[in-house]
């Protein structure tokens, strides 16, 4: 028995859902090893191996791999799988996980199993369905799992303490004119990134426009803060999708969540339920975000932020 | 070139209904409950009518697989300008069971016999949120894919696509033919008119069985237990907002 974990990065560091990758790997049991792919990525390679708990790192450094396409990376993972044989293939259930893993699954002929919660054993896992309405614990009959896992549901492995041996795999004959990597507009921004925050503040529709939500950034930048938005306040053009907290979007779980003026629709709540401590600034007592909030202030948003921004 | 687009359309429990587990906690309550298209195939249909409107597609074909309501899923499809269905029999019964990987063979299969050079499918299903079927229908074929599409443009024998990505957005180029996921700003899918819904019982809808496309449906997953999420108490309601930073202060949170 043993693991690969497809390692996510941009070239210069790892991403944190790698690290909670890791340990839901960890938990299956079995020697871990991880594939960093990727182009001129020594530095994240030498990241990967200090990471407690693995054994192998295994490196693709090609020019081939800029952009990550999964028509690229599929081959090359198809040829460490042949030569490692290993028993289960995870990575983070992340825009390129979910991307990349059911095409790796479909080549090797197993169900691939999307956004683990928990692992129950080697073979047996839990998943939600229904935007996390419903919760199922499902096992595989193949012989290789295939897994997407939900970063907020596993500890990020520490980035210390390993030190796992380095080899490099060769990047055999890929698909390069098939697909073509053109470019990344990635929103910028100094506050924390959606998934990783300790607190995260989200609008709604209630925010009435896409300019009031500079109250929430003020907001954030004192509380440390990363924003985010329900979908109605993304269907409404007021903010990109990539802030969308929900189940078609990011799921998050922080310490603290601050749902504002958001009246709490079942998909918003599977994004963030899982969160510490929930508090809601909503002027409907009935809207059903109140039901889920450790901390409910029935106010007017734009009177009650102002005022909590200035008191914090 | 103008393309034949294959369109994946699934039955699912309406997303207005709320969900109950079944007392054998092995599935959720399906008898009786309202089901409509799941909405990202509404978006993927809705895109490939618009491709057929701007001269790009000839046909647009929508898919489905499940028992006979599947055929009114694909009436609605029809409605909204797609020009003939197939319909691909699961019993009621098997519905379950099947799994994103057999409806990824049905659908590669289909493509390659109806010629397809384009299949677009919603990026997930609203019932068992897999987020699987155009990656592995894509892997099946050999296809490039093009998943959580935000906007799709023709060029010459390639698709540029926006696609919806963690941190923003991002482009890629893939050569058709090619498989494509809808994200939620793809485009606002149209309402079917009652002229329209009229004109759709004319069209054609072909029914065929699994076995017909030498797909085989045995499980690759046994599902142990379905059950409810736990429910999470609802706290206080707190005066104003110097209680509610004090509480929060209090607990350590800020």
């Amino acid at each position: 028995q043993s693991t690969l974990v497809i390692a996510e990065h941009d070239n210069k560091t790892i991403s944190p859902i790698t690290l909670n990758a890791i340990t839901a790997a960890r938990k299956l049991g079995g020697e871990v090893s991880c594939l960093v792919a990727g182009s001129n990525c020594t530095s994240v390679a030498g990241e990967v191996s200090k990471v407690a708990g693995l054994s192998k790192v295994l490196v693709a450094d090609s020019e081939s791999m800029m952009g990550f396409l999964p028509e690229r990376l599929t081959p090359l993972i198809l040829a460490t799988q042949n030569q490692f044989k290993f028993t289960h293939i995870v990575a983070g259930a992340s825009a390129l996980g979910k991307s990349l893993m059911p095409r790796v699954a479909a080549k090797l002929d197993v169900s691939p199993i999307s956004d683990i919660v928990e692992v129950k054993a080697p073979d047996t896992f839990v998943r939600t369905i229904y935007a996390g309405n419903a919760i199922m614990t499902l096992k595989s009959k193949d012989a290789v799992k295939v897994i997407t896992v939900r970063g907020t549901s596993f500890e990020a492995a520490s980035v210390e303490g390993g030190n796992a041996e380095t080899e490099d795999v060769a990047v055999g004959d890929l698909p390069l004119d098939i697909s073509q990597f053109v470019g990344q507009e990635l929103s910028k921004s100094d506050r924390p990134e959606l998934t990783a925050a300790k607190t995260v503040i989200s609008g709604g529709r209630g925010m009435k426009s896409g300019e009031n939500f500079q109250m929430l950034y003020t907001l954030a930048d004192k509380l440390n803060a990363a924003v985010g938005a329900s979908r109605a306040a993304v269907d409404a053009g007021y903010v990109p999708n990539d802030m969308q907290v929900g189940q078609t979007g990011k799921i998050v779980a922080p310490e603290l969540y601050i749902a504002v003026g958001i009246s709490g629709a079942i998909q918003h709540l599977a994004g963030m339920k899982d969160s510490k401590t929930i508090v809601a600034i909503n002027k409907d007592p009935e809207a059903p975000i109140f039901q889920v909030a450790d901390f409910g202030l029935v106010a007017d948003l734009f009177k009650a932020v102002p005022e909590m921004t200035e008191k914090v | 070139m103008s393309l034949r687009v294959l369109v994946g359309c699934k039955r699912v429990i309406d997303y207005a209904v709320k969900i109950r587990v079944r007392p054998d906690k092995l599935g959720v309550v399906t008898d009786g409950v309202k089901h409509s298209m799941n909405p990202f195939d509404e978006i993927a249909i809705e895109e490939a009518v618009r491709l057929k409107e701007k001269k790009i597609a000839k046909e647009v074909v929508a898919v489905s697989c499940g028992p006979t309501q599947a055929q009114e899923t694909i009436r609605t499809a029809l409605a909204m300008g797609a020009d003939r269905g197939i319909h691909v029999e699961i019993p009621a019964k098997e519905m379950e069971k099947l799994e994103p990987l057999h409806v990824s063979k049905i659908l590669a299969k289909l493509a390659e016999q109806e010629q397809a050079e384009l299949v677009i499918v919603g990026k997930q299903a609203i019932d068992d949120d897999s987020n699987a079927t155009a990656q592995m229908t894509a892997a099946l074929l050999d296809w490039p894919q093009a998943t959580f599409a935000s906007k799709l443009e023709k060029t010459d024998g390639e698709l540029e696509v926006t696609r919806e990505v963690d941190g923003g957005l991002e482009t890629i180029k893939v050569k058709l033919p090619a498989v494509v996921s809808s994200d939620l700003r793809l485009n606002e899918p149209r309402y079917a008119t009652l002229p329209n819904i009229m004109k759709a019982k004319k069209k054609k809808i072909a029914k065929m069985k699994p076995s017909d496309l030498g797909v085989n449906l045995a499980s690759h997953l046994e599902v142990i237990e379905v059950v409810d999420p736990p429910t999470r108490e609802a706290g206080i309601k707190v005066e104003d907002v110097d209680t509610l930073v004090t509480k929060l202060k209090d607990s350590g949170r800020i």
